[in-house]
């Protein structure tokens, strides 16, 4: 087995050369004038000229490359022309905005989706599974910012019930930063009122991520568990008279379990998929949003920056996935 | 005579692929069995009819604007409502069933002989050229699909085309890798050995014995992921790097009507309906039609 981890973990090592480099190659063919961008375009030639020997911009492609290796390796992809700031920095601000939203809804997804998903294998083809079972239907074929709307035109607007969008309230300052997670940061600073009103703010996103991751987890759980319930030795375990609760949660859930830990980190990457969207739609300042707005404002620097930084948390989780696989499983041998 | 001869055609066409028969009607039986895949199938067929007559369907020409009757709440006139520049809603709506339609059309089209290509060039060949396809598919899934094809379609300028080559090179590896598996198990097989034996040549072999026992894999996973593709496409037009305006998009429609959300929730909404009813069908149909492929399900329902 230790000679998979070591090949998978080359394999995490190659990808992400792959990436940075494809990453490269995609930020070269867009059709963006950064110079132009920053000098006005009716600029002297001379400065034009300076400024593309500062940017390293009048180098061989080759050259270019390597600067930019370079860079990734110290984390440094230099300055943002829309925030004018370094774009690590900014990724230091919006990345645990992602993160906070995403645990949130991957804790509600897999809370709900693993109970719905249990009591539907075990109730099949009764009503709570064929409720259960369109309910994920249709949280599969959602599109995430469209729900997104929905719910701040009906639990916002109507009902009163989430904030319009934000990270806070305008009232509220932002925790001191340790970790850049509010609901972590507000608690060790023991502001609890930040920590009710962060909390209240990832209402609606994290609920639009959560149903969504929900439905896909509830789908998981159900198969497995259907699956795991028609072995004989839960026939056995039954036929031993053990009670049908233990049955359902010691032997039959335990060996289910497998497939669904490997959906949970799959959830993962949908939700960094799908925080694009939903930031983008409640105005929630993450990763998301800031690459959305790197792109439409052709901010070559930082969309280089969020597009190696979602895709290596993206290449992390299955890398993480595909390692607990191989230790979970007493069964795969490698 | 000529009645003779084609009739003999017919019985020994039916004697040589009796096996097939019986395949295609035990599918057919299994379908109509399955309400959920039948009310998938009903939803796609009616979406297809949408898509074709759209002009004898539509009530309006869904580009033409009408500033009188902008933002008109739905009425007997236009059954949706009308959007920020008086177009009739649900006219565009038609329309765009058109528009999905050919999203998924064209990106199948680029991907199913992209991925088969290579797919069959890796599990057949081995080695090196294996290894190399494969890292690639292994790089391009690295990335969320919708941040690759959100930066492929930033590349080369945001517009319908190109959104569907993005969406389409962020998918080929999915194929790829099926094609692969499925040629690596087929070519350990007793009859490619034979044929090799004969003295096929491997084109042949690829082309003859193992690309058609690869496609019902492909096509099961492809209809599995229609409904994606078209959820990728209105994400990406959702947020402005997608289709252009006037474009009758369904992610183009709720993007521009956001802006009238709290006011005219006719604008955003009915368009979210079509892309939700739509993914829902493909997904059910999907579903179906992998049940139906498995053989675990074929064996039980006999």
């Amino acid at each position: 087995m230790l000679k998979y981890l070591i090949k998978r973990l080359m394999l995490f090592v190659i990808v992400i050369f792959g990436v940075v480099t494809v990453t490269f190659f995609l930020s070269h063919v867009i059709p963006a004038d950064p110079v132009g961008a920053i000098l006005g375009e009716n600029a002297p030639q001379e400065l034009v000229e300076k400024m593309e020997r500062e940017l390293g911009l009048d180098l061989p492609l080759d050259q270019q490359y390597i600067r930019y290796l370079k860079g990734i390796i110290n984390w440094d992809f230099g300055m943002s022309l829309r925030t004018q700031r370094p774009v690590s920095k900014d990724m230091r601000i919006y990345f645990p905005a992602t993160m906070e939203l995403a645990f949130f809804a991957l804790f509600i997804a897999i809370i709900l989706g693993v109970a719905i998903g249990i009591i539907s294998a075990v109730k099949r083809n009764q009503l709570p599974d064929n409720i259960s079972r369109i309910f994920s239907l249709i949280g599969i074929s959602m599109p995430a910012f469209w729900l997104g709307l929905l719910f701040i035109l009906i639990l916002y607007y109507h009902l009163g019930l989430i904030p319009a969008g934000g990270r806070l309230s305008p009232s509220i300052s932002p925790p001191p930063m340790v970790s850049g997670l509010y609901l972590l940061d507000s608690l060790i600073a023991g502001e609890f009122k930040t920590f009710w009103d962060a909390l209240y703010h990832l209402l609606g996103p994290g609920l639009v991520l959560g149903w969504i991751q929900t439905a896909y987890i509830c789908r998981v759980t159900r198969s497995s568990m259907l699956e795991v319930l028609n072995e004989e030795y839960i026939r056995t375990a039954r036929v031993k008279g053990l009670k049908e609760k233990i049955v359902i949660f010691r032997h039959a859930f335990k060996n289910a379990l497998i497939p669904v830990i490997t959906m949970v980190g799959i959830s993962f990457g949908y939700l960094l998929e799908g925080s694009v969207l939903t930031e983008t739609v409640f105005g929630y300042p993450g990763l998301g949003r800031y690459a959305v707005n790197s792109f439409l404002s052709l901010d070559l620097n930082s969309v280089i920056g969020s597009v190696t930084l979602i895709a290596i948390c993206y290449a992390s989780s299955n890398l993480i996935v595909d390692m607990l696989y191989a230790v979970l499983d007493p069964r795969i041998k490698y | 005579m000529n009645k003779d001869i084609s009739q003999n055609w017919i019985a020994s066409w039916q004697k040589r692929h009796s096996s097939e028969v019986s395949d295609v009607k035990e599918t057919l039986y299994l379908i109509k069995k399955s309400p959920m895949t039948m009310i998938g199938l009903a939803i796609i067929l009616i979406l297809v009819t949408v898509a074709i007559f759209a002009p004898y369907i539509a009530p309006y020409n869904p580009v033409t604007m009408n500033l009188d009757k902008r933002l008109a709440p739905p009425s007997k006139d236009n059954l949706l409502g009308t959007d920020e520049l008086g177009r009739d809603i649900l006219s565009r709506i038609i329309y765009g069933a058109g528009v999905a339609l050919k999203i998924i059309f064209i990106v199948l089209a680029i991907d199913l002989p992209l991925g088969i290509l290579l797919g069959l060039m890796a599990g057949y060949f081995g080695g090196w050229i294996d290894e190399i396809i494969m890292r690639i598919a292994d790089i391009f899934m690295a990335f969320p699909r919708l941040i690759l094809a959100m930066a492929i379609g930033t590349a080369l300028g945001p517009n319908l085309k190109n959104t569907m080559i993005a969406i389409a090179l962020t998918m080929w590896p999915v194929y790829a890798r099926l094609a692969r598996g499925e040629t690596l198990s087929i070519k350990e097989r007793t009859f490619i050995e034979a044929e090799r034996a004969l003295g096929s040549s491997n084109l042949k072999i690829l082309v003859f014995n193992i690309l058609p026992l690869c496609f019902s894999t492909l096509i099961v996973r492809a209809t599995l992921d229609m409904g994606n593709i078209i959820r990728i496409a209105a994400g990406m037009s959702f947020l402005g790097l997608g289709a252009q305006p006037p474009t009758p998009d369904w992610g183009l429609m709720i993007s521009s009507g956001r802006n009238f959300l709290i006011n005219q929730w006719w604008v955003p909404t009915f368009p979210g309906f079509a892309i939700l009813l739509t993914v829902f069908g493909f997904n059910l149909l999907g579903d179906g039609i992998r049940d139906i492929s498995d053989p675990h399900l074929r064996r039980g329902k006999k």
